[in-house]
């Protein structure tokens, strides 16, 4: 099962390598990673997003709270987090295909952000299933690169890590 | 002042009057300072004892014990010993010398990334960038030792940055955002404890290293007397209760008492007391779930549910939680139900030395075991009686430990200090007598010398395969050696001799080796 975990960390240097040492030592694994400074410049997010058990990841989250620059651990209801992942993709076109890009940006919310007379490069945010069903759509083009920057994941609500 | 003076007035600040170390060109001005500043120097003769003798000497105090190395190989010689504070849960303090600042990364002479090297097995460690952090960093550094599940922190300090002029302010007290600890047990959760204890028939007590690690002693034996149940121990944890007591079942696990392993099959409640129940101590943890009610009391949250599901988890320091736990547990007056039996197995010789030895120990005396064969004889022969300490490398099973930690342990109590080594082990850390001979520090020193790898030679014939790399033929000639040393020696071939050495051996004012043939 998927489980999504918010951890404030201090933005101190080293701090991202104890968190990856500590998954790749006690065998997590992880889907995927994103990390960026919060509204206070002392202090790091992290979304991590990983695969196991109940037990694992518990595991996970005491042993990330052992770390003595880790401020706050919090595992993410699934039903109650809004997630998004930011995806930039380079993708064959020619001119006459791109009115038919156009009618899939249009559906899917992405956008286009660079045009070449042989390519397109697109950008799209959005979540899980919906990115997939992206990808479905624009593989048909040939996809040439693509990068991606991890799940980003906040409480929906007033709710949230380090508020009550 | 100079940013290595401050390190040496931090030192004083934590009361540190003895460090172990082994000087190099990257940490030259922080030897400079210590001796400016009447802190006594333990130079050893290879880094990583540095770090088991720090060890030694922070399990008596239970406070932080420092040690120094120099930078590149100097720090990459204490890995072993980090691993091993580690894996105890052991305070210290590992100060190492770094090459300048603007060099690093460019594979200088001598340099190493110790921080990162170090960061899989340390509780944590820091980089210093600017000088005028130092105080700071020493008190987090020593908070983060001695505090919570204790462990080695490390301080790596380039030698430029030591060079630098700052201004001296130690912090008092200090809060560290990430580093909150639970050490008080959760009242409901006690309350639980208590309705448990109270149905339970067959309430037993499993200590470990934890106890002592609090100092919870007292209040082990009082729990035990208030709800009559027996106590085994692991490994870490001999030496919570003396050894002949009626309570004391002795060590559980593969290597342990049959009496202990038969108590933890037949309670109806095990209360697991600062244990982590380690693959040694308890081989089957599922079989314990299914057939016992399990309060697991330990101050890391984490080794709770790690290794084995508790019905009745308490995260806190187990000082807090035993004295808690007394006022809420309600007496138990019946009888302490037992496992013990008459023990009338032959005895060899060697077991029969570390019983004569363990027993005359004084209060505060430390019986100190290496890794190996010869450590399966010591815990289960040890005879301590109160106060009496018994170390080993448990978690990690560094060979090599006993020797440089028997002078911790000494220089910390200044109390009867035996180290019982195996002839492997010995060879791993021999070259320490001269420390031992320098400082005349009057450990006494077992060798138990059966001339091979005892335990991987009996690991191959468990596993049917043949007999290969255990023979320690080549070994040197270990009374001649002593005298090499300078230091006394003497044979013990047979029973008799045990009591006639034995009345000068440990009262001697200077260090003594006993050879000790065994199987």
């Amino acid at each position: 099962m998927k489980h999504t975990i918010s951890v404030l960390v201090e933005n101190t240097a080293g701090v991202l390598s104890r968190i990856t040492g500590l998954f790749s030592r006690r065998g997590f694994n992880i889907d995927s990673l994103a990390v960026g400074i919060t509204d206070n410049p002392d202090i790091s997010r992290v979304t991590i997003v990983a695969d196991g058990n109940e037990h694992d990841v518990e595991q996970l989250a005491k042993q990330l709270n052992k770390l003595v620059d880790v401020i706050k651990v919090q595992s993410l209801d699934q039903e109650q987090l809004i997630s998004r992942e930011l995806w930039l993709v380079k993708i064959s076109c020619t001119p006459d295909k791109l009115s038919e890009l156009k009618n899939i940006t249009e559906v899917t919310g992405a956008k286009i952000i660079d045009v070449t007379p042989e390519t397109v490069t697109l950008e799209i945010s959005d979540w899980g299933a919906k990115l997939m069903n992206f990808k479905a759509l624009i593989e048909p083009f040939g996809i040439l690169e693509m990068v991606r920057t991890g799940v980003v994941a906040i409480e929906r609500g007033a709710g949230g890590i380090g508020r009550k | 002042m100079k940013a290595a003076e401050a390190v040496a007035k931090c030192l004083k600040k934590e009361n540190i009057t003895t460090v172990f170390g082994y000087p190099g060109a990257a940490v030259c001005a922080v030897y400079e300072a210590i001796e400016k500043e009447g802190i006594r120097h333990i130079l050893v003769r290879h880094e990583q004892n540095a770090g088991h003798a720090a060890n030694g000497y922070a399990r008596v105090n239970n406070t932080p014990a420092v040690c120094i190395a120099t930078s590149g190989p100097g720090a990459t010689n204490l890995l072993t010993a980090i691993a091993t504070a580690y894996m105890d849960s052991i305070p210290v303090v590992f100060i190492t010398g770094q090459v300048s600042s603007d060099s690093i990364g460019r594979d200088v002479f001598q340099e190493a990334d110790i921080t990162g090297a170090s960061e899989p097995f340390i509780k944590h460690s820091f980089l210093v960038k600017e000088a005028a952090s130092i105080p700071k960093i020493f008190k987090e550094a020593f908070i983060l030792a001695g505090t919570g599940r204790k462990g080695p922190v490390l301080i790596d300090i380039p030698e430029d940055i030591a060079e630098e002029e700052i201004d001296f302010k130690y912090p008092e007290k200090l809060s560290i955002r990430g580093y909150k600890p639970t050490t008080k047990g959760n009242k409901l959760q006690l309350k639980r404890c208590a309705e448990a204890i109270a149905e339970s028939e067959r309430p037993l007590i499993c200590a470990g290293g934890g106890v002592l690690l609090s100092g919870a002693t007292e209040e082990l034996y009082a729990l035990s007397e208030k709800i009559s149940a027996p106590i085994v121990t692991t490994m870490m944890g001999i030496g919570s209760l003396p050894t002949e007591d009626e309570r004391n079942l002795g060590m559980i696990g593969r290597f342990g008492k049959e009496e202990a392993n038969i108590a933890v099959n037949k309670c109806d409640l095990i209360l697991l007391i600062g244990a982590r129940v380690g693959d040694r101590a308890v081989k089957s943890p599922t079989f314990i779930e299914k057939t016992t009610k399990i309060i697991h009391i330990d101050i890391d949250p984490a080794e709770i549910g790690k290794n084995l599901t508790a019905d009745i988890p308490v995260v806190g320091d187990v000082k807090n939680i035993l004295s808690a736990l007394l006022d809420v547990v309600s007496e138990r007056d019946v009888p302490l139900w037992t496992t013990k039996k008459e023990d009338n197995k032959e005895k060899t010789l060697a077991e029969k030395l570390v019983k004569r030895v363990s027993e005359r120990l004084s209060d505060g005396g430390i019986f100190v075991s290496d890794v190996g064969n010869h450590l399966i004889t010591a815990a289960n022969n040890v005879s301590l009686k109160k106060g009496a300490r018994f170390f080993t490398s448990g978690g990690m099973g560094t060979m090599g430990y006993a020797l440089p930690a028997s002078i911790g342990a000494y220089l910390a109590s200044g109390k009867d200090t035996v180290a019982f080594i195996g002839d492997g082990a010995f060879q791993m850390s021999l070259q320490e007598l001269a420390t031992v001979k320098q400082h005349n520090i009057p450990v006494k020193i077992i060798i138990a010398d059966n001339s091979s790898l005892g335990m991987v030679r009996d690991y191959q014939k468990a596993k049917n395969l043949k007999e290969f790399a255990v023979s320690l033929d080549g070994s040197p000639d270990y009374l001649k050696l002593a005298d090499a040393y300078g230091i006394k020696s003497a044979l013990v071939d047979e029973e008799s001799d045990i009591d006639e050495m034995l009345d000068n051996f440990l009262s001697a004012k200077e260090p003594f080796i006993i050879l000790c043939r065994t199987e």
